[in-house]
């Protein structure tokens, strides 16, 4: 295959090595590509919607999770071909932009790949086809503007942020309190949303899970939560207006990061040594009451001396917070990092009205709560479930609900959800072919076709006739011209979208078209795959 | 065109209804395997570890054989996460919970097997424990507000956890003890205060409750043996030689005399150190740390008690009970609060000295000293009261309690095959199988006492017709009986966790479609 001859008719070698490698090219690549990339849409395809079934992954190590987030199960499934690597990148860059709809992106690709592959059949261009594509997505991504509807929210009236981030979360398992949850994850959101600047750091609020207790007792908590306790068993539990020093330096000895030695060579000398020492970690304590500090967060851990100094001080501390938390507090508290003793002064404290420490179940988990702080601008979300693999989930599905309440602050238009946007756009798709002259006309309409597979696999998850359901869909959007019509997958009795409050975003909408438009054009091209056969 | 490998080499997928039924028949098989153990006339298992020694543990606790097993089904895995947040969050009911969501995954397979979707089974599930709760909270019984009686609920519930157990011969004698420590603790649900010291020798019912404190250690030698109205200081700190702390500090000497110089002065640190302790006024001293030979001498000089090495959360409970603050510094003895108590004495359990605090200011802790035949004997029994302690604390704050011996399941069975008859819909079926899911728990109690649980159960649910009915299994004289008059009962913190987290489990086993079984880490052999 890889074989040229010179003009004397020697071979030479153009890749190395060519016997330790296999080789595919032509449409034979492209073949093996999309069967690759539909393989792993096809695992996908029955989470989409909200009776969407979960997967479950048992990891390398045996650990076992058990999820319905497509960038989550792709992530974990520990895929080996090159082109099923794409797909989950797809997915993972989905999650990242957005945040949502990554097992949608997936089978959106997925179904691209079918149609392209029936193209090929016929002889069409693989660049063609991708070329059609792209004028197709343009297409959807246009209607979709068109067709999406600004919707009006404030800080007062939330109500249309939490029936969007309901449609996101009914289809995890978390559906049955998802009135709740939805409302936590919209209040958290506007709590710490620049509604300004319309932008939203969702690194201010923090998700937290602890076993046990029911899913019900999931709570918002405007202040930090902190898995450590107290660093002395008998310091206070509960201390109120706090003023917090929050330090990264050890109340430890110092330790120079120059090379040094301290050579004792007479009994004074080690007398002397000794009682600074002593003197160091008094003063340490002593800088910390001094301004004023009625509690210590520190980065790092305290020497038995230390805190037993800091207890007879009544000066309750923390050790070991991790530098994320410990940055969350500084923002919540509005205090300021200390890395210096010496630079402690009473502005850089930290204020909260209420700090306090609460113990779980029978085991000795305890956490910390600091609460009411003087910068509301810091929330935990404080989840509980009965098992880990709950509230790993419901982590998740926090998280996506998350994305899309702030998707919705930056940018408020939606779509209708159930699959209505994917008929109105391949509806829209479909009746722009026939203006293109050209072969690509016949990849638009292969893209037009792809897009019903997204209602359609919503149909078939839902138990109902994927075809039929389908098709009425679609001439009821034809007749009266209204693009809100989509499947009904909670059996509710009623098509309109409208009514049964299913959104989405816009923004999100759009993207998934883009990317897996994009991947699969960049699949396409690919007509020549070396790998090493074995390795 | 041939499909191309997308996992990599060893990664198994199992799809649809082969991954639905791997899940059901390893679910289904942990279940079954616990389930001998369910009820006062359960049966218990013989673990052998495959460790060094293949140390033996006897035990009839649901989350302990389940954390034993090494299981590679993931489905049963599910379940046993599920039995150990039991245990810690209620610390009861854990081969309950296990029995329960294997029983609706038995259930929901034959669901399956007659064409009915996952998706309507959950629904359905789902409706049948919020009906099944309402149910129990409608006929809960709360005795707050009247100690005498609520304690004699306590009494009830322990006995009730107990009987389960080993220590079912003496159930009485332990929730006596069990009731008594709980009780000391106001409320707190905090166990650490409550030491269970196991002693082999003698019978399970020389086990007994002691008001003070015991700590398992030795007196010095040369030190008084007894002290009354001792004084204690609780002290975190190094007693052998104490280290500079600053970085990099190291002796460098030239010769010997050097040597013994900077020896004298540590010894002279030492010494002040030992003085400076003393000038608390105290007759005892209890440290974290070793004590070594030099110090402990100067103790003994001084007629103070020096005990050393008590593991920290023994420190921790002995600042608790004595009410002294755990001490590293010693620089202002007029400011460290000091413990008391009345009298420190040694006292003898079995062959070995123990170390017997009495009078303590602070009664929130206690120690339960256990006797057994053997090690196993007393491993079970410790998790047995462990159990009993747990429930009784959480049934402290949560003081709702119900009857036992399968009432609770009756009275939810027929609420839920009421709720059953009124759904519309594929639904109906998954609510009539939740409530047969529910019943199979006193049949399994019946079927584990070697009585006839068919009719057992019918007679039950014929009793139950009857509004305000307080039937059950009476399983020691092998009839339905009035569980109220029996005296047992259940805490409905325990129950609700059982139901609500069975739920959940055999839910999220029944999403699942698909199994995607990633290749195990290779470990390098370097054997």
């Amino acid at each position: 295959m890889a074989l040229a001859f010179d003009e004397f008719g020697r071979p030479f070698i153009i890749l190395r090595e060519q016997d330790q490698k296999t080789r595919l090219r032509g449409i034979d690549a492209q073949k093996a590509n999309i069967a690759a990339g539909k393989a792993v849409a096809r695992i996908l395809r029955s989470s989409l919607g909200p009776k969407g079934m979960d997967k479950m992954l048992q990891g390398p190590d045996g650990d076992v999770t058990i999820s319905n987030d497509g960038a989550t199960i792709l992530e974990q499934m520990d895929v080996d071909n090159q082109i099923a690597k794409l797909m989950v990148e797809l997915s993972r860059s989905q999650d990242y932009e957005i945040g949502d709809g990554t097992t949608g992106v997936v089978v959106m690709a997925g179904a691209l790949l079918e149609q392209a592959e029936r193209q090929l059949d016929r002889g069409i261009h693989p660049i063609r086809i991708a070329e059609g594509y792209e004028m197709a997505s343009r297409v959807a991504v246009e209607h979709l503007e068109r067709i999406a509807q600004k919707f009006e929210f404030d800080v007062n009236n939330y109500e249309p942020l939490v029936q969007t981030c309901m449609t996101t979360l009914s289809s995890k398992i978390v559906n049955r309190c998802k009135r709740s949850l939805a409302e936590i994850a919209v209040k958290a959101v506007l709590a710490v949303a620049d509604l300004e600047r319309r932008d939203v750091n969702l690194d201010l609020i923090k998700v937290e899970g602890k076993v046990g207790g029911k899913l019900e007792d999931t709570e918002l908590i405007y202040g930090i939560l902190v898995d450590k306790d107290m660093s002395h068993p008998q310091m206070p539990k509960q201390i109120e207006d706090a003023h917090i020093a929050i330090l990264t330096c050890p109340f430890e000895p110092p330790k120079p990061k120059t090379k040094h030695k301290v050579d004792i060579d007479t009994v004074e000398k080690f007398e002397t040594l000794r009682k600074q020492e002593q003197q160091y970690f008094d003063e340490m304590v002593q800088k910390c009451k001094d301004v004023g500090a009625t509690l210590v967060i520190c980065q790092w851990g305290f020497d038995d001396e230390a805190n037993h100094l800091l207890m007879h001080r009544n000066l309750p501390a923390v050790r070991w917070v991790g530098g994320v938390e410990l940055e969350l507090i500084a923002i919540a508290t509005g205090g300021r990092i200390v890395p210096r003793f010496q630079e402690l002064t009473p502005e850089k404290l930290g204020k909260a009205g209420m700090v306090r420490e609460k113990s779980f179940g029978t085991t000795k988990e305890r956490m910390l709560y600091i609460e009411h702080c003087a910068n509301s601008k810091a929330v935990t979300i404080f989840i509980r479930g009965g098992n880990k693999m709950m509230i790993e989930e419901t982590k998740r599905s926090i998280h996506d609900a998350l994305c899309v309440a702030r998707n919705l602050i930056r940018n408020n238009s939606i779509v209708y959800g159930g699959g209505a946007a994917e008929i109105t756009c391949s509806l829209a798709v479909d009746a722009a072919a026939d203006k293109y002259p050209g072969v690509e006309q016949y990849a638009i309409r292969a893209f037009a076709e792809a897009l019903d597979s997204v209602p359609m696999a919503l149909a078939e998850n839902s138990g109902l006739q994927p075809i039929e359901t389908l098709s009425a869909v679609k001439s009821q959007q034809i007749k009266e011209n209204i693009p809100f019509y989509g499947i009904d997958c909670n059996d509710v009795g009623t098509n309109d979208m409208r009514e049964q409050n299913v959104f989405e975003t816009l923004i999100g909408k759009q993207q998934q078209i883009l990317l897996a438009t994009q991947v699969v054009k960049m699949i396409l091209k690919i007509d020549d795959v070396i790998s090493n056969s074995e390795y | 065109m041939p499909i191309d490998k997308i996992f990599k080499d060893d990664a198994s997928e199992e799809k649809g209804e082969r991954a639905r039924m791997a899940s059901f028949i390893g679910a289904m098989a942990v279940a079954d395997l616990v389930k001998s153990t369910l009820g006062p006339k359960g049966m218990d298992k013989i673990l052998q570890s495959t460790g060094r020694g293949h140390s033996v543990t006897v035990t009839n606790d649901g989350a302990t054989i389940l954390k034993s097993l090494h299981i590679d089904n993931p489905a049963a895995k599910v379940l046993v996460d599920i039995s150990k947040v039991q245990d810690d969050e209620v610390g009861d009911g854990t081969t309950s919970v296990v029995v329960l969501a294997g029983e609706l995954l038995r259930e929901a397979e034959k669901l399956v097997t007659s064409k009915i979707h996952p998706m309507t089974i959950i629904a359905g599930y789902r409706m049948a424990a919020e009906c099944a709760r309402d149910a129990l909270l409608k006929r809960v019984i709360d005795n707050k507000e009247n100690a005498e009686k609520f304690r004699s609920d306590l009494m009830k519930i322990a006995m009730t956890t107990l009987c389960s157990k080993i220590l079912s011969q003496d159930k009485e004698h332990f929730a006596e003890m069990a009731v008594d420590a709980v009780l000391r603790l106001k409320g707190s649900t905090n166990l650490e205060a409550i030491q269970i010291i196991k002693k082999p020798g003698g019978s399970l019912r020389d086990s007994f409750l002691d008001e003070g404190f015991i700590l398992d250690k030795k007196i010095g030698i040369g030190q008084p043996k007894r002290i009354e109205n001792a004084k204690i200081l609780v002290a975190n700190t190094a007693m052998d030689t104490d280290k500079v702390k600053i970085y990099g500090a190291r002796v460098r000497v030239d010769s010997m005399t050097k040597v013994a110089e900077i020896e004298g002065a540590e010894k002279e640190k030492m010494k002040d150190k030992v003085n400076k302790i003393l000038a608390h006024g105290i007759n005892c001293f209890v440290n974290r740390q070793l004590i070594y030979n030099f110090p402990e001498e100067l103790f003994a000089d001084a007629g103070v008690l020096a005990i050393e090495h008590a593991d920290f959360e023994g420190i921790e409970r002995l600042g608790l009970v004595t009410g002294g603050e755990i001490a590293s510094t010693f620089d202002n003895p007029e400011s460290v609060k000091l413990g008391h108590c009345k009298l420190i004495e040694e006292i003898m359990i079995g062959e070995d000295k123990l170390i017997h605090f009495s009078g303590v200011e602070m009664g929130q802790a206690c120690s339960i000293v256990l006797r057994g035949a053997s090690h196993h004997v007393l491993d079970e029994a410790e998790r047995s009261l462990h159990d009993a302690l747990c429930v009784l604390s959480q049934t402290v704050n949560d003081s709702r309690v119900l009857l036992g011996g399968g009432w609770p399941e009756m009275v939810m069975a027929k609420e839920v095959d009421e709720l059953a008859r009124k759904t519309a819909g594929k639904k109906s079926h998954a609510i009539e199988a939740f409530s047969r899911a529910l019943v199979a728990i006193p049949t399994t109690i019946a079927d584990n006492a070697g009585l006839d649980s068919a009719e057992l159960v019918a007679q039950l649910r014929a009793e139950h017709h009857t509004e305000g009915c307080n039937a059950g299994i009476d399983v020691i004289s092998g009839a339905v009986g009035d569980m109220e008059e029996r005296g047992i009962y259940e805490a409905f913190k325990v129950k609700q966790a059982v139901l609500l987290s069975a739920t959940e489990a055999a839910e999220m086993i029944l999403r699942v479609d698909e199994i995607i079984t990633c290749a195990p880490r290779r470990r390098e052999d370097r054997m």
